[in-house]
């Protein structure tokens, strides 16, 4: 049970960790999406420098293990609080109407993360790990060899049910933004009555736009490949 | 009205407890839901069968005694009432209504509906305070002058009645919009700053060793708070335990 | 046995402070060294037990409730006096003890009162620095409102809910001293008897009402802050658990009960709906002042309206009677408690009653909502308004001032206070009889004290709005620490009582065989059909008007009830273990012994004054009489030999050295 002072140990700190971390995983989809768009417009050239820019560059490579720590954190913290929480309540309720008073979303976090881990495990598997560690085929690219990540992400969205599968888990993850973008504000302390609705509002257009995008890219190459 | 009544009876803490289902009839909707359960209660002694024991004192909203999970929700259907300014009206003929005690780790059932909320008291004692002696001789009331805004606000966040629907509704079983109001109370004030960073770490270890869960903003207790207490004062408690985290 | 007040000697104005002078201290070593017992965790409760446990006393407190902060002082709603005169409108100590002596209809003890008038200002400023959000204005200063029978602007308030915010200051204190270790609280413990040894208070025996256990607990003082006996008409603005055991038990041990008959009837509650009922809801007395009351001026509009074949906004102004404004000119809707529910009551009993029941009166907004409305539309600048637009303008204002009372009216009736009148009817709220105590606040048994409404002293026949509050919190906070330890400081040398004496085993024996007493009955019929049973008769006989043929008939069916009760009661399960039916028997059975010896007390007062009145005693137009040459004392009931019935009357005499007796008139 956490019970210490300070900015550890206690239910609140793990609170501000689950916040902080979360909002930095936000900015990193923004990056990340800007990365992806060239991918629906086709520039394999575009994708392929970005891509080897984002595995080779210093700065980034730090920053992404801060990023590798961030989920790991929010991962672990997550599990620890969603723990204690169950905990909090031995005995269920036999009739229990959450609906009354809560959105879905914000009922349903930890299954909506645990998803969301899943599926960046999957991801991580296809394109991150074939990219640091597989054997992916290379081109030419201004003179230079470059791993061909946009060849293996255009094949990989061909088949169907992996686009569909990509489609779910970004719907998942705009629920767990729903809520989450939001609530870490609230987490930090931040609420006030003329800015909470901006922030819930600008919550509200993250959750929809960032995977709503994230999730046309696929589908978009889907539908090129049937074209083709 | 005749309506069916499904109630959690528990003997005691050790007893595992069921759900037995009571039909009434003859309901007026003027009654109250707990005078509905006193009806009920007068026809179980006659009957020779032990009565359900349920908290409840004042019956006017204020004292926070009463305290039933009634149809999924924490004093029930309606909003901004406790469970004692529930009336029956709220239904309708036929109607069934499921009746559970508060579900807490922190909140052990006592008996059938009535459960143990000495937990709020310990949290209170770990820093809910001023630290001012009776004297008689302390400062004029006017000596400090408070905002009229934030004397205000300090009201609405000090007119928690610590009845723990907010525990009972949170998914999480979360005391923080109790805690919080303290917290907000007395962080507001001129006279509680003094010791504010001091207070707000007591009783938050405090809220953590009671085994409540944590806060995730669903927001549900503020919607079933009985008072509307809200969810700004966990915002404050937030924001005050991180300054106090980062500079004592 | 000589009634002795022990008031101090000089004018009343240093009576007080000539007595913190010269009291006797306890030493800080000394008082580790001594237990007190606080009985009860309302305002006086709380603020007693935080109090001596800080002096360094070592408490015991005990409340019924799952904690202390659920006592009833917490739903008072107006606010609490101080003679602090922030408004500059000539308030001073002296008006308000004037004040509270003339509400009181000139039966409260002078000195008493001065004291209290004297010690109000230090409770606000208490109150401040303990945290207590009491409303203040755009400058940052308290704010002030008015309240019934005074002429200043003296009471400070939190909005509708004063006493919850007074009392959470109190349950705060006194929880920073339970944390500290010097207050040990037992919460869900009910005192069922006072242990006295050599003829001195010297502990209690307390019941678990979750193990059901009898408990023996010793200490050189008992504080009892046990709150009123309101309960005993079963329907009254009171909590459930409200009830008077403690005061009976010490009562039965010799302590003198003063004015057991003196109840306040308030005029502005919710009207009973049915048989059901279990409790009544008061709407703030502030509503007077906007709120115009009537009844309809002709008994077959009445009946009409009871039958629901006419709506009380379909009859013509010349067809209302507005029955205050009609007898009391001078005051109208705004005369004291006591006045306005008798005017009620007096309309009800010739027919003039407006609900199903014929019980009630209206309380209606319709002319302050016009008002306001007409007083928006100029401040807004609308020049020929609609009478729509002044109703939509006058209800938004009337919603500002009394927003969260329409509300509740609303949830409670289901009907629209905004649109049709209001239904009114008094209900018992507060009893200003109770133990009776000296200057010290001890009753006739030493070392057993009494504080805020458990006491009898400070109130005389009436109490006046807001000044509840500030009795339980003066009794508390400032007068306590002093008197209590002007009679510790001749015990630091007694030691630890033991609880092995006769004393407390017999007194334990004795609370075993009641509570058994009860389960072995193995009647027919629930506590509470018993409760409300005395609750009626006391209501019809004891409440508003009283007459000798009432009261006598009243005692004779009180105790065949009480013997009904013993014989036919039915109380389910065990001693052992949680058991709400024998608790509540135990409290029901101190209530019917007490009903008794308060219409005793009502029939022995030979006049009308204040809530008391007795229909023998009035005037040619149906004003109180009050006999001053005969009744200026303190009636105070000695028990004797286990019946109500042959309690002994002693009288203090009241000595008006300060204040000239007058007739109270509202004309």
């Amino acid at each position: 049970m956490a019970t210490g002072k300070g900015l550890f140990g206690s239910s609140l700190a793990r609170k501000y960790w689950m916040a902080l971390t979360g909002l930095f995983l936000c900015s990193f989809l923004v990056i990340h999406l800007l990365g992806n768009l060239p991918l629906m417009t086709g520039d394999h050239e575009a994708f392929n420098i970005y891509a080897r820019f984002m595995t080779t560059f210093p700065v980034i490579k730090a920053v992404s293990y801060l990023l590798y720590a961030s989920i790991l954190l929010h991962t672990v913290d997550g599990l620890m609080l969603t723990r204690q929480n169950s905990a909090a309540r031995p005995v269920k309720y036999a009739n229990y109407n959450g609906a009354a008073n809560a959105s879905w979303a914000s009922r349903n976090m930890a299954l909506l993360g645990t998803f969301t881990l899943v599926f960046l495990i999957v991801h991580l598997k296809s394109f991150w790990f074939e990219m640091h560690f597989g054997n992916v085929p290379t081109v030419l690219i201004e003179g230079e060899e470059v791993k061909d990540l946009y060849t293996l992400t255009v094949t990989s969205f061909a088949q169907w049910w992996y686009t569909a599968f990509y489609v779910f888990a970004m719907a998942m993850l705009g629920f767990h933004l729903w809520h989450g973008f939001s609530s870490a504000f609230q987490t930090l302390g931040i609420n006030h009555p003329t800015y909470t609705p901006i922030i819930k509002g600008i919550g509200a257009f993250f959750a929809l736009v960032i995977p709503g995008v994230f999730a046309l890219i696929p589908i978009v190459i889907y539908l090129n490949s049937l074209a083709a | 009205m005749n309506l069916t009544l499904q109630i959690w009876r528990q003997n005691g803490p050790q007893d595992a407890g069921r759900t037995v289902t009571y039909p009434v009839s003859n309901v007026s909707p003027d009654m109250s839901f707990l005078e509905m359960i006193d009806e009920l209660n007068i026809d179980l002694i006659k009957k020779g069968e032990e009565p359900i024991a349920f908290d409840h004192d004042c019956r006017e909203g204020i004292c926070g005694m009463c305290s039933m999970f009634i149809n999924g929700e924490a004093h029930g259907p309606d909003r901004g009432v406790t469970t004692c300014q529930l009336h029956m009206r709220t239904f309708k003929d036929g109607d069934t209504i499921t009746v559970e005690p508060w579900r807490a780790k922190a909140f052990p059932v006592i008996k059938d509906l009535m459960v143990d909320r000495s937990a709020f008291d310990r949290v209170i004692q770990a820093g809910g305070y001023i630290s001012v002696n009776t004297s008689g001789n302390t400062l004029d009331a006017n000596a400090i002058l408070v905002p009229k805004a934030d004397a205000d606000a300090a009201f609405d966040a000090a007119t928690c009645i610590g009845c723990g629907a907010c525990v009972a509704t949170c998914k999480n079983a979360s005391a923080m919009l109790f805690v919080s109001a303290k917290v907000s109370q007395l962080a507001l004030l001129p006279q509680g700053k003094v010791e504010a960073a001091e207070r707000v770490q007591n009783m938050v270890r405090q809220m953590d060793l009671e085994g409540f869960g944590n806060c995730t903003n669903t927001g549900a207790c503020e919607v079933e708070c009985p008072k509307g207490i809200s969810l700004e004062n966990i915002a404050r408690m937030n924001r005050e335990f991180l300054s106090a985290s980062l500079t004592h | 046995m000589k009634l002795d007040a022990r008031i101090p000697e000089g004018p009343i104005a240093d009576k007080w402070t000539e007595y913190k002078g010269h009291v006797p201290l306890v030493s800080p070593a000394n008082k580790r060294r001594i237990d007190v017992i606080v009985v009860g965790t309302g305002l006086a409760g709380s603020s007693a037990a935080a109090s001596l446990a800080e002096l360094g006393y070592n408490v015991k407190a005990f409340c019924f409730q799952d904690s202390p902060r659920r006592a009833h002082s917490i739903a008072a709603q107006g606010g609490i006096n101080a003679a602090k005169n922030y408004q500059n409108d000539g308030d001073s100590v002296f008006r308000l003890f004037y004040d509270t002596v003339k509400g009181g209809d000139y039966r409260s003890r002078e000195a008493n009162v001065h004291r209290l008038a004297e010690v109000s200002t230090s409770i606000i400023d208490q109150c401040v620095a303990q945290g207590v959000p009491f409303a203040r204005d755009y400058g940052g200063q308290l704010d002030n409102r008015s309240f019934g029978g005074v002429q200043v602007s003296r009471t400070f308030y939190a909005k509708g809910q004063t006493g919850q915010q007074l009392l959470l200051g109190a349950y705060s204190a006194l929880s920073r001293q339970i944390a500290n270790g010097r207050v040990k609280m037992y919460h869900r413990h009910e005192m069922v008897d006072v242990v006295t040894v050599d003829g001195k208070a010297r502990g209690i025996i307390a019941k678990n009402i979750v193990t059901g256990k009898l408990e023996r607990h010793s200490a050189h003082a008992v504080l009892l802050c046990t709150g009123g006996y309101g309960n005993v008409f079963f329907l009254s603005t009171n909590a459930m658990g409200s009830n008077v055991t403690a005061a009976w038990r010490a009562h039965k041990k010799g302590a003198f009960f003063g004015n057991p008959c003196f109840t306040q009837i308030h005029p502005t509650c919710i009207p009973v709906s049915g048989e059901h009922q279990s409790k009544l809801t008061l709407m703030s007395e502030s509503l007077r002042n906007d709120g115009r009351i009537w009844v309809p001026l002709h008994k077959e509009d009445a009946q009409a309206i009871r039958e629901g074949r006419l709506k009380a906004t379909d009859l013509p102004e010349e067809k209302r009677d507005y029955y205050l404004e009609r007898r009391y000119p001078a005051f109208g809707n705004l005369v004291p408690r006591d006045v306005a529910s008798r005017a009620a009551k007096e309309r009800c009993d010739e027919g003039h009653g407006v609900n199903a029941t014929g019980e009630a009166v209206y309380l209606d907004f319709a002319s302050a909502i016009e008002r306001y409305g007409k007083e928006q539309a100029n401040l807004k600048g609308l020049h020929n308004p609609t009478q729509e637009q002044i109703i939509d303008l006058g209800t938004q204002a009337v919603e500002a001032k009394y927003g969260n009372l329409f509300q509740m009216y609303e949830k409670i009736t289901d009907d629209n206070p905004y649109r049709t009148p209001m239904m009114i009817y008094p209900a018992v709220h507060y009893t200003m009889g109770g133990l009776w105590v000296d200057y010290n606040l001890m009753t006739t048994v030493p070392g057993l004290f009494a504080l805020g409404e458990a006491n009898f002293s400070d109130h005389g026949a009436n109490r006046l709005g807001a000044s509840a509050l500030m009795q339980g919190l003066a009794d508390g906070y400032f007068v306590a620490p002093y008197t209590v330890g002007d009679y510790l400081s001749n015990d630091i040398r007694t030691g630890t009582i033991p609880t092995d004496s006769p004393e407390f085993d017999a007194a334990e024996k004795a609370a075993e065989e009641r509570q058994q007493a009860f389960l072995d009955a193995k009647g027919t019929t629930p506590v509470d059909v018993f409760h409300r049973k005395l609750g009626k008769i006391m209501w019809d006989e004891c409440g508003m008007a009283r007459s000798a043929e009432g009261l006598k008939k009243a005692i004779a069916d009180i105790r065949a009830l009480r013997e009904e009760f013993y014989k036919d009661v039915r109380v389910p399960g065990q001693r052992e273990g949680l058991n709400i039916e024998l608790d509540k028997a135990a409290r029901v059975a101190d209530f019917m012994e007490l009903g008794e010896l308060m219409c005793l007390d009502a029939l022995t007062r030979e006049e009308s004054c204040g809530g008391h009145f007795r229909t023998e005693y009035q005037s040619e137009d149906g004003e109180a009489l009050r006999d001053d040459a005969k009744f200026t004392h303190v009636a105070v009931w000695e028990h004797q030999d286990g019946d109500p019935g042959k309690s002994v009357r002693h009288q203090e005499e009241l000595n008006y050295e300060n204040v000239k007796l007058i007739t109270r008139s509202y004309k």
